[in-house]
């Protein structure tokens, strides 16, 4: 029988796997969230800006940089935070208990290589993705209800969207999201990979992973903001 | 072959192995036995490298496994299959994917040239086709045991593994999967290496047996010899079960004719008599129990 060090094919049908998992996975939450977070920012801009010198145009615009600079990256991720990333440290967990993963490393498979880091390039490459559609989909949300409640016309919105626009904040909130898409599938990985015990075990790491990958994610935004903003 | 030279491991101050040296026979069962917390476990992640020993060497053909740089272990491990106390399935894929798993991993086969291996192992540990769909959690302990034992060999090993492969198994299943064990150990010449506390499958399948006690190798022979050893520490072990006290006994009785000390009470009164008929003039027994051999003259 021929052998062959390890399959590259695996490999990439792991990572496949993993983008599907935490992809398409949390398309869902991140569709309702957005929606909702840019529909709730239109109503609250227009609660406060009550000054009638103020266009209303200048709503969409603040729908619009709030959205995209703060809402969609970071929300989207806290929230990414407690969906993957309890499900990569729980799973991972799992594997190191039920010592599937000695299993693999008997195989004589680089375990790092094949489980973890796989999770981690398809959250690089999807969460970005994942927050690019939050985007366009919160402001959509805040359209729909500025319409809505007849706070602003469409028309008027989406002149307002136009005004002023920094494609800058785009990149920033990329950049962000690429951040924090290391830190949201990276830290649950390290958790669940060196549980050691067992069902007990697994329950507080997997806790203890989103504790500290969401505090780690605000700090990152903080960081981020101060040195780029 | 694979040898154990004063193989120590200690976790922080806690000695766990004392210096063990084993050879391993080629192309048998070896059997790791002791009780629990002998530290059969932690000797076999040893073995196998998922832990590192203290001090002292695992030789494979020679090699010293634990100062191999990755790429030599690498092919070591090639040629180990382990077969974990709880099965270690991989539980999102199905029974047929995971012992497929091997092959996609390690070979360029093609995919129905994979399929045929899968179902030859699984045949040989008489799996039947309609597992082959279902998930690890569909199927019963002792089919995850039968379908990790399976994903252990498809590759061919030269040394099997395998860490209490009857815990948690009915006795009857538990001799299914001692006898599979013992006959593929035969069938494909490998070198196995069993732990167990299991005594059925110490006297069934016990080619070369190790008794560990407190991190230490207390005793070392095969099945008919374990029976007749007299250590104490052994006998403590193995004689902790009355079936095997008895068998002991009777098995002294046929080899010396004499009633060992160890039998008392109402056994050894029961014995007496049935025995009594025929003592001759040194206190030894002249005929074993009736109905095994006709009575002398
Ligand atoms: N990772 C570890 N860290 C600290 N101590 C350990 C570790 N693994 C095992 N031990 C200790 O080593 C001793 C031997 O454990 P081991 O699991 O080898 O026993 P065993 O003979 O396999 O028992 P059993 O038959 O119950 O499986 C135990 O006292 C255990 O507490
Ligand atoms: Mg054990």
């Amino acid at each position: 029988m021929f052998r062959k060090p390890e399959n590259a094919r695996m490999y990439w049908k792991q990572f496949m796997l993993q983008c599907n998992d935490i992809g398409i996975g949390s398309l869902g939450i991140i569709c309702i969230i957005s929606v909702f977070i840019g529909a709730v920012s239109t109503l609250q801009t227009a609660y406060q800006l009550v000054s009638p010198i103020i266009p209303k145009s200048t709503i969409a615009q603040i729908v619009r940089d709030t959205v995209i600079l703060e809402f969609a990256p970071t929300l989207s991720c806290i929230v990414l935070c407690g969906v993957v990333g309890s499900k990569i440290a729980s799973e991972l967990g799992n594997m190191r208990v039920s010592e599937q993963i000695d299993a693999l490393e008997i195989m004589g498979i680089n375990t790092k290589g094949y489980l973890v880091l796989p999770k981690i390039l398809a959250g690089l490459v999807t969460i970005p993705l994942l927050i690019m559609l939050a985007m366009i989909l919160g402001i959509w949300g805040g359209r729909l209800a500025g319409t809505a409640a007849g706070i602003i016309d469409p028309t008027i919105f989406d002149t307002g969207l136009k005004m002023a626009f920094k494609p800058y904040n785009v990149y920033f909130a990329l950049i962000k999201s690429v951040v924090f898409a290391f830190i949201i599938t990276a830290i649950p990985a390290f958790y669940g990979y060196t549980v050691k015990g067992g069902a007990l075990e697994i329950g507080h790491s997997s806790t203890r992973a989103v504790v500290v990958s969401c505090v780690l994610l605000l700090l990152a935004d903080y960081v981020l903001s101060a040195l780029l903003l | 072959m694979i040898e154990l030279k004063d193989l120590k491991k200690s976790f922080d101050d806690k000695a766990v192995l004392k210096g063990v040296s084993i050879v391993m026979s080629d192309g048998k069962c070896n059997l790791i036995i002791g009780s629990s917390g002998s530290g059969k476990t932690v000797l076999m992640k040893c073995m196998v490298g998922l832990l590192k020993p203290t001090s002292g060497n695992v030789l494979y053909d020679g090699a010293d496994f634990v100062n191999l740089n990755d790429k030599e272990q690498k092919a070591i491990r090639e040629k180990i299959g382990m077969l974990f106390q709880g099965g270690a399935l991989f539980d999102s894929q199905t029974v047929e994917q995971n012992v497929m798993f091997p092959l996609d991993m390690f070979t360029t086969d093609k995919y129905a040239k994979k399929r045929d291996r899968v179902k030859q192992v699984l045949d040989r540990v008489q799996l039947k086709e309609d597992a082959y769909k279902k998930f690890p959690s569909e199927i019963s302990g002792g089919m995850q045991k039968r379908v990790a034992l399976a994903r252990a060999i498809v590759l061919n090993p030269k040394y099997l593994f395998c860490d209490e492969p009857n815990s948690g198994l009915d006795p009857q299943t538990s001799m299914v999967i001692d006898k599979l064990i013992h006959e593929i150990t035969q069938e494909y010449d490998m070198t196995t290496i069993v732990n167990t506390h299991d005594m059925n499958s110490v006297m069934e399948i016990g080619d070369h047996i190790i008794y560990m006690h407190q991190g230490e190798k207390e005793w070392e022979g095969n099945n008919k010899e374990i029976i007749l050893s007299e250590n104490e520490k052994l006998n403590q072990f193995i004689f902790a079960s009355e079936f095997l006290r008895d068998a002991k006994a009777m098995r002294t009785i046929q080899e010396t004719g004499r009633i060992p000390e160890s039998v008392q009470g109402g056994i050894k009164d029961a014995m007496e008599e049935k025995f009594n008929m025929d003592i001759d003039k040194d206190g030894h027994i002249g005929a074993p129990p009736k109905g095994n051999v006709p009575p002398k003259e």
